[in-house]
């Protein structure tokens, strides 16, 4: 017995190229523990200090190894620049997280430990989510990274809003996975296998259209099941109510993370297994990516909480991305990965925003939050504006240079009617984004007048803190929020005037799947 | 020693950015001195230029390798004297915001030194992407101008105006990156460079609905008669110094728009659309000088005189010969020249009126103001295209290019001429002359306000005096942009949806050369 069990040979295990995925769980496990201890600063800023070292490191693990391309624990996951750079984005989005939740109240009704464990187990699925090059570990990647944020959305527990954010997301999310497996099956019925180059091959050697009814039901329920986790229309519907009611870190983390998982393991299900039945599913899904444009930015239009008008957006742009995935080519792929950076960065700044000012002001998340704030917060004011131009796509900004990129993709892709979409698209945003610059800018500011008169009526000149209470005083102090919405905020400038850098990572990623 | 043209560009801009770093009270001053070294910068340029050669102080570098993007910036016949208007326009109305200082100045100055370095980027770029990316940001600071410095509902006035010009100008994206990428097909380089372009003729189908997408945005941001909804509130809600660079040189660019890009790139479509074009200019034409002499309010007068002037202008385009572009091209640097007083004066005459832009509230201000009537005077003669001002010359070269082309249009298009002159004479004389009004006080003008107005009127004298001037420097380049689409109408005599011949057509080929 003892013999034969030595013989058995388990997979080849390249610890190396797991590297940051293992950093990331430990980091989750530690955490975890860390937030048992009974001394509140350690929980209060341990936790939190210890998640973004893991972060960043499995940052630097990511970034020691790009350049390489091979498969891991026998060709379940693979390394490729496409996974490094979407852990990269991924990571990043965790540390803007974990910055806008330091001092924020859901991670301190939830208890640090877990609400930091959650948030690092979230981006592990993430992760295996976009390295997945098998069926079975798509769906180990999407239930990693969707429980942990059922339970995120959660966290808030004395408010409503955020259980019903929690238990609506667990629902539609459910729905959205139980339909994922059902397809997946449905494609491994068809091929006889799981792993992403067989059914390529097996694809390949039928020839022309694909008309096997088992494997056109498999794709067809495998769209819908990821449409729910990317919020493409019509299965967005969850998307305002849960960004909404979730704490505001939370949506911002979701927004960003969750969606480019979503778009990560679709590049890799659609270019790699599928790209030979690219005739069956580049059709629906060009239609699903015009119908999520028109839809998400005509939603948007009525919006007055802030958090709701950036769920439309988030499904609005999830069109734009799926304009890239419908292109399946080189320059597609490339166009979809440059979008989701730019929109990491374009977003994280406007949630920053909206953070301070849910702290700053008893207004919460309605747009009437930022009401002169040009004025009295410049620091706020500008993040948010750049921001908005960039998501509405103004040139000088990255969301310009990401969107010309898309556009250039799909007429290239012989998809003109497409780009013709995105920016009829854009044109219906402009009504939404520019009603919160004109917030900001030309909205006088209630604050400014209310202190005066307040000033005036005590008769003397005792700022009063808007909610007045200690523990909104505690709250309002928030160097990092601030920090947050200005590097982004520059970023998303600098990226708009000098994109280089980022159009040399993303030559690298247009060669990881082998693409034309 | 030639300057680099990137210096010019950028200067407005950085002492915009320093206006923002420095105490409030110094950012007018700034700016300022940002716009005059601009203006300084062009008058070297005009200075420099070799009336006979092609593009000149090029500056070609690769901004976005993977897009084809290249920053590529030069000055030829066709912006130079546009390059000119913006420096003087900008650094007149920088003076005149000085002059009485707005609120938030750093801002105000910020967005007035970005909408500068924007329009001239515009109007340098070599690479349609590039020019894109300029035409597209002149709207954010004008935007932030009227949107926070504007009079009454200025936000709704400032959203409509924006997204009205957008809707266009996103047409133009996707039509300029489609031109990229459908012009490259076959070869591997993907190139924005107008000179690029030029050389990849697009097949004529493409070429169709392309320009149509160009067409909306340039038409809109002119704006021309069926697009002109925004004109009216964001003429209404502006502040009058930027107003007066918007009118006098943002509809410019969208005129240049036409004759750098249009015209060379598309020639097919241009030739096949030429009389849809006429017909919009020509409804331009009547419609705004039918609503310049019946509104009252002095800002729409001169907004729908310019909806009137900027349909000569096109008008003149789509002669789609050298002599109409030649006379396009002055008439857009005459009426910028003469526009941007105008608005000045109408600050004034309000000034003098209790604030009232009506002239119903106006009249008799001329009574104990001389100076600012003989100004307001020469202003009013020179819009009106009197005979011996280069209004004149640029109308007779445009109805000239017309006649030979099209002739009924040519006809029906000059009773513009006849009112213009009616609507801008009705201007002056119930402002300056008349009863005078209840609330008005006939007042001279301050020695600042001189400071603005006489330079500007002096100009106006002296390119009356010799329009040669730039007419010499932009005959080269105006003959090249209009061969290509010459070319394409001799090859289409009896063709096209008009089904329209040209006059000559009869017998002799076209597409001589001049």
């Amino acid at each position: 017995m003892i013999a034969v069990a030595a013989k058995a040979v388990g997979p080849q295990i390249d610890w190396a190229g797991l590297s940051p995925l293992v950093a990331v769980f430990a980091g989750a496990l530690v955490v975890l523990l860390l937030g048992l201890v009974v001394s509140r600063v350690a929980r209060e800023t341990a936790v939190p200090a210890l998640s973004i070292v893991t972060l960043a490191i499995a940052i630097g693990l990511a970034v020691g190894q790009w350049g390489e391309r091979k498969d891991l624990i026998a060709g379940a996951l693979r390394l490729d620049e496409l996974t490094l750079v979407l852990t990269i984005i991924f990571c990043v989005a965790g540390i803007s997280a974990v910055l806008l939740s330091w001092r924020h109240l859901a991670p301190r009704e939830a208890a640090h430990g877990e609400y930091h464990a959650l948030l690092l187990t979230s981006i592990a699925g993430m992760i295996v989510l976009v390295a997945a090059q098998n069926l079975v570990a798509v769906f180990l990647g999407l239930e990693l990274l969707s429980i942990p944020l059922y339970v995120l959305c959660a966290t808030e527990m004395r408010r409503a809003s955020s259980l019903e954010a929690g238990l609506k997301y667990l629902v539609v999310g459910s729905l959205g996975s139980a339909t994922l497996l059902y397809g997946l099956a449905f494609l491994y019925g068809a091929t006889g296998s799981t792993d992403f180059t067989r059914i390529a091959t097996v694809l390949g050697g039928s020839g022309g259209v694909v008309t096997d009814p088992l494997l056109l039901t498999g794709i067809a329920l495998t769209i819908v099941g990821l449409a729910f986790k990317a919020s493409v229309a019509p299965f967005h519907q969850w998307t305002p109510d849960v960004y909404e009611g979730a704490p505001t870190p939370v949506t911002a983390f979701m927004a960003v993370a969750t969606k480019a998982a979503a778009f990560g393991v679709m590049l890799r299900l659609f270019d790699v297994a599928l790209i030979d039945a690219s005739v069956d599913w580049a059709t629906p899904l060009a239609v699903l990516a015009a119908i999520t444009i028109v839809v998400g930015n005509v939603g948007a239009l009525g919006q007055s909480s802030l958090k709701r008008l950036l769920a439309y957006s988030s499904v609005a742009q999830a069109g734009y991305m799926l304009v890239g995935v419908v292109v399946a080519n080189r320059l597609g792929l490339q166009a979809t990965v440059f979008y989701i950076a730019v929109y990491l960065v374009m977003n994280l700044a406007a949630f920053a925003v909206i953070v301070a000012r849910e702290r700053e002001t008893p207004l919460g998340d309605d747009i009437a939050a930022l009401n002169g704030i040009g004025a009295t917060r410049p620091l706020l004011a500008w993040p948010m504006t750049i921001a908005m131009l960039a998501l509405a796509g103004f040139p000088a900004t990255a969301g310009f240079i990401g969107k010309f990129y898309l556009i250039e993709a799909s007429v290239e892709g012989d998809y003109t009617w497409l780009a013709v979409f995105i920016v009829v698209g854009s044109m219906i945003s402009l009504a939404y984004y520019l009603k919160v610059i004109a917030a900001i800018w030309m909205t006088p500011s209630p604050d400014a007048s209310e202190h005066a008169a307040r000033a005036s009526l005590a008769g003397g000149d005792q700022p009063v803190l808007a909610g007045g209470s200690d523990e909104a005083t505690g709250l309002r102090a928030q160097g990092e929020v601030v920090a947050v919405a200005v590097v982004f905020g520059a970023l998303t400038l600098i990226l708009g005037v000098v994109p280089s850098p980022l159009f040399d990572v993303m030559r690298d990623v247009g060669g990881a799947l082998g693409l034309l | 020693v030639t300057l680099h043209l990137s210096i010019m560009l950028w200067l407005p801009l950085a002492f915009g950015v320093l206006g923002l770093l420095a105490p409030p009270k110094l950012a007018g001053r700034l700016a300022l001195v940002g716009s005059g070294l601009a203006l300084a910068c062009a008058i070297a340029y005009v200075v420099d230029f070799d009336a006979g050669g092609g593009l000149q102080f090029v500056t070609d570098e690769t901004w976005i390798g993977e897009l084809g993007i290249s920053y590529k910036l030069g000055i030829d016949g066709l912006n130079l004297l546009l390059v000119a208007l913006t420096g003087i326009l900008w650094f007149a109305c920088t003076l005149w915001a000085n002059l009485d200082a707005p609120e938030r100045p750093r801002l105000f100055y910020f967005h007035l030194a970005l909408a500068e370095t924007a329009v001239l980027g515009a109007l340098l770029a070599q690479d349609l992407a590039l020019f894109v990316v300029f035409f597209d940001l002149m709207l954010v600071p004008f935007f932030f101008l009227t949107g926070m410095w504007g009079g009454a509902r200025r936000v709704q006035a400032t959203m409509k105006l924006v997204i009205y010009t957008l809707v266009g100008s996103l047409l133009m994206l996707t039509a300029a990156i489609a031109t990229g990428v459908l012009a490259a097909q076959g070869d591997p380089a993907l190139s924005f460079a107008f000179s690029d372009l030029a050389q990849r003729p697009l097949a004529e189908s493409s070429q169709e609905w392309i320009f149509l997408f160009f067409a909306a945005a340039f038409l809109v941001k002119m704006p021309a008669f069926p697009l002109h909804g925004w004109m009216p509130d964001g003429y209404r809600a502006m502040p009058l110094p930027v107003l007066a660079v918007f009118s006098g040189v943002l509809s410019k660019v969208a005129a240049y728009g036409f004759l750098r890009i249009c015209l060379p790139l598309f020639p097919d479509a241009s030739a096949h659309f030429q009389m849809l074009l006429l017909l919009i200019a020509l409804a331009s034409i009547l419609y705004g000088s039918a609503m310049a002499f019946t509104t009252t309010e002095t800002r729409l007068i001169l907004g729908y005189s310019s909806v009137a002037q900027l349909g000569f202008i096109t008008l003149g385009i789509f002669a789609l010969d050298p002599q109409g572009a030649q006379g396009a091209l002055l008439q857009a640097f005459n009426h910028g020249l003469v526009v941007a007083p105008a608005f000045f004066v109408v600050a004034l005459l309000a000034a003098r009126s209790q604030g009232s832009q009506d002239i119903r509230d106006m009249g008799g201000i001329g009574m104990r103001a001389p100076v600012l009537a003989s100004l307001f005077l020469i202003v009013a003669f020179a819009t009106l295209a009197m005979p011996g001002s280069a209004n004149f010359v640029g109308e007779f070269y445009i109805l000239l290019g017309v006649f030979t082309q099209k002739i009924v249009i040519a006809l029906v298009a000059s009773a513009g001429v006849v009112m213009a002159a009616f609507y801008t004479l009705r201007l002056f004389i119930t402002t300056m002359h008349n009863r005078t009004g209840a609330g008005v006080e006939s007042r001279e003008m301050s020695f600042g306000e001189g400071l603005v107005l006489v330079p500007l009127v002096l100009l106006i004298l002296a390119i009356a005096l010799y329009p040669q001037f730039g007419l010499k420097r932009s005959g080269p380049a105006v003959t090249r942009v209009t061969a290509p689409v010459q070319a394409a109408i001799a090859d289409r005599v009896g063709h096209g949806w008009t089904r329209y011949a040209p006059l000559d057509a009869t017998g002799t080929p076209r597409g001589r050369t001049r």
